[in-house]
């Protein structure tokens, strides 16, 4: 009921206009805008933020767009938050650089923006950002494959990546990925410029099964001896699995992924996963409550970690098969953290 | 092809006689193609599918192996069987948004029922199956007893099915090992058989099996007639004699139907059951109708043509992807031939008129 609410949420405007004329000051209204609400990720997200709001006393209000990149549907929930007279905004952004007059707008009416798991760009269009440090958790998976494979040199690669749009997450963890491998990755913010023949090529999933499983399938027509894959996300990583088995060469493959969502867990520990990095949605919305309701009372902003231009919320190397010098955790331990 | 002239015999009857001989001698070639392609709806999108596989063949290393054609086959299955529930519809001069939401709703209700809850898994198949045929009769029970538009009325089922979806399967996909431990019937369209060097799933036969079915029913039943006769002129449809909204409720109860099958065939397929898979199915299987040949303004096409639209899709997105091409030209190049469809579509109707 609560996601077929959000889905109504644009029909609610006039309402929520309405009412925050009415807001008191122990009234705060919070906003959570996310890409859609069918991915458990961003499930989780409001999950954190309505707990949170709920304990700080404090209203969540929700919104999300239809499909991942639905632009308008965020200008949208930005628009109506404003006129609402909410204290702040959570956002991942679908579009990092076209929402970035309307999250001006917001911010000139004096709400906090924060964007979550994906910055903006520029990332200092937002007042703070929280996130996951992507390409750190593609350089996690790119260490993890090259002290795993038995001949890192001669390795035959494939990416399966999000979309041919370069979106920023993407080029994170698949620049990430291919660093950490130990490979030249040329401009860090564009894939598919290397030239090392180890990459047999990359083809875009959408980050869906269905996708995972075609982009697959092609690659491998393209060369049928690659032994690592490096996955956008653990969705994108099943469908992979599936044609790899109906080619029966899931035994020569290392796949590797990137989310820690329960399924892909679960995948890490039955073998059809290698490792994967682990992201903590639920965490990245509640501190990002706690970051607004902390402005509203004494003016007080977020801050970055050190060394980075966002707040990083954490990232942890998930696996069965641990090597010497990288931390990380086994998929029964990641069971009790995961999300979705 | 036996359907041919089927939708026009009057004219049928007139080229017989002398007269028409007589304009046959003096018509320039391009008037002949013209008359060709009239009469045969799956000849043009077939000369398509024809080059396309020469210039592939030509251009791309490993595209023309029997194996990759299989790949190709498997690859369309899914779409090809909502193209089916598509066609029928589009034939009424219909359209429908909603049939890859009809199948993924299906299909989380199979996985559901038969994974979660540990039901039977026939008895999950055929819940899956009722939910299916009911969301496709509610299409048409919008269509016919209020009189909506279907782009309308199926445009806002999109979004609700689309929502009972997610609602329902709480976003949460069903894994791959969960399905194999508790009901692998689910995934019995995914099973494969190899015949020289090609590998087939049993869904890609099943798909095959429902074309010709498809076939069968809409030439030579009367079901199959009205379809058609619908689509040609509604009112004349009546006034001959056909209870047109009960057929076309039927029409899109039978679509959804076929959409529920696609489920099944979905879960093989992807092998694990995702609420989130096939969101812009229903473009994709629109795509595969309108390049096959069959007319968006309904009662001209054949059924087979959206099999062949569906693997010429295929046949390009493989060909271009072997021959090294970034994806967005892939998108591009697919966007030129719903175009190119289309504009032959409209050229090919003039004959008639």
């Amino acid at each position: 009921m609560k996601r077929l609410t959000t889905l109504l949420a644009s029909t609610a405007v006039a309402a929520a206009a309405l009412s925050g004329t009415a807001a008191a000051q122990n009234d705060m209204i919070i906003g959570l805008i996310t890409k859609t609400d069918t991915n458990p990720f961003f499930v989780k997200m409001k999950e954190g933020a309505a707990e949170k709001a709920e304990e700080m006393g404090v209203e969540l209000r929700t919104f999300a767009g239809k499909y991942d990149g639905d632009n308008e549907a965020q200008v949208e929930a930005i628009e109506s938050l404003i006129a609402a007279g909410a204290a702040g905004i959570l956002i991942t952004p679908s579009d990092p650089a076209g929402l970035a007059d309307t999250v001006k707008a917001a911010r000139d009416a004096g709400l906090l923006v924060i964007a979550l798991d994906t910055p903006f760009d520029p990332i200092d269009a937002a007042d703070a950002t929280f996130a996951t440090d992507n390409f750190k958790a593609g350089e996690l998976i790119g260490q993890w494959a090259a002290a795993t494979l038995e001949d890192p040199e001669n390795a035959k690669i494939a990416t399966l990546d999000l979309s041919e749009a370069q979106v920023t997450v993407d080029v994170l963890r698949n620049q990430g990925f291919l660093q950490g491998f130990g490979i030249d990755v040329k401009d860090v913010n564009r894939m598919y410029d290397e030239d090392d023949p180890r990459i047999v090529g990359g083809d875009v999933t959408q980050g869906s099964p269905d996708g995972g499983r075609t982009a697959m399938e092609n690659l491998l027509q393209l060369d049928s001896g690659i032994n690592l894959i490096h996955t956008i996300n653990e969705p994108a990583a099943a469908g992979a699995y599936e044609a790899l088995k109906a080619f029966g060469l899931e035994e020569q493959v290392t796949i590797v992924s990137v989310d820690g969502g329960c399924p892909g867990v679960q995948d890490v520990k039955g073998g059809v996963i290698g490792a994967t990095s682990m992201q903590f949605p639920l965490k990245m919305a509640s501190m990002g409550v706690e970051a607004i309701v902390e402005y509203a009372k004494n003016g007080t902003r977020p801050e970055t970690t050190e060394g980075l231009d966002f707040f990083n919320t954490g990232v942890t190397l998930v696996t069965d098969s641990p090597v010497e010098g990288i931390e990380s955790i086994t998929s029964d331990e990641a069971l009790e953290q995961c999300w979705g | 092809m036996s359907d041919a002239n089927s939708d026009d015999y009057e004219k049928a009857i007139h080229s017989g006689g002398d007269v028409a001989s007589f304009e046959e001698r003096h018509r320039a070639p391009l008037e002949r193609l013209h008359n060709f392609l009239h009469s045969y709806p799956t000849a043009a999108p077939l000369m398509v599918l024809a080059a396309s596989l020469v210039v592939f063949g030509a251009i791309a290393d490993n595209f023309f192996t029997p194996f990759n054609f299989s790949l190709i086959i498997q690859q369309v299955t899914v779409i090809g069987v909502l193209g089916i529930a598509q066609t029928l519809i589009i034939l009424t001069a219909g359209i429908d948004l909603s049939v890859a939401a009809i199948m993924v709703l299906s299909s989380v209700v199979m996985g559901r029922l038969g994974v979660t809850m540990g039901l039977p898994t026939g008895l999950a198949i055929l819940a899956g199956f009722a939910v299916g045929t009911a969301c496709g009769a509610l299409n048409g029970f919008l269509v016919t007893r209020f009189k909506l538009p279907p782009f309308i009325v199926t445009l806002g089922t999109w979004s609700v099915f689309f929502a009972l979806n997610l609602w329902y399967s709480d976003a949460q996909t069903v894994r791959s090992q969960d399905i194999d431990a508790t009901a692998p019937l689910l995934k019995f369209f995914g099973e494969r058989v190899g015949i020289m060097g090609a590998q087939f799933t049993y869904g890609s036969f099943l798909m095959l099996g429902l074309f010709g079915v498809f076939w069968y029913v809409l030439n030579w039943t009367a079901w199959g007639r009205a379809v058609y006769a619908i689509g040609d002129d509604k009112e004349a449809a009546e006034l001959a004699g056909i209870r047109t909204d009960r057929i076309l409720l039927s029409v899109y109860a039978v679509g959804g139907f076929v959409c529920a099958v696609a489920a099944w065939i979905a879960i093989g397929r992807l092998g694990s059951i995702s609420p989130q898979s096939f969101y812009e199915g229903n473009l994709d299987a629109i795509t595969a109708v309108v390049i096959g040949g069959t007319s968006l303004f309904g009662g001209r096409g054949a059924i087979f043509g959206t099999l062949i639209g569906a693997i010429t899709v295929g046949v390009f997105r493989s060909g271009l992807k072997l021959a090294g091409v970034e994806v967005l030209w892939q998108e591009f190049t697919v966007g030129v031939l719903i175009i190119v469809a289309v504009a032959m579509d409209q050229w090919i109707r003039k004959v008639s008129s």
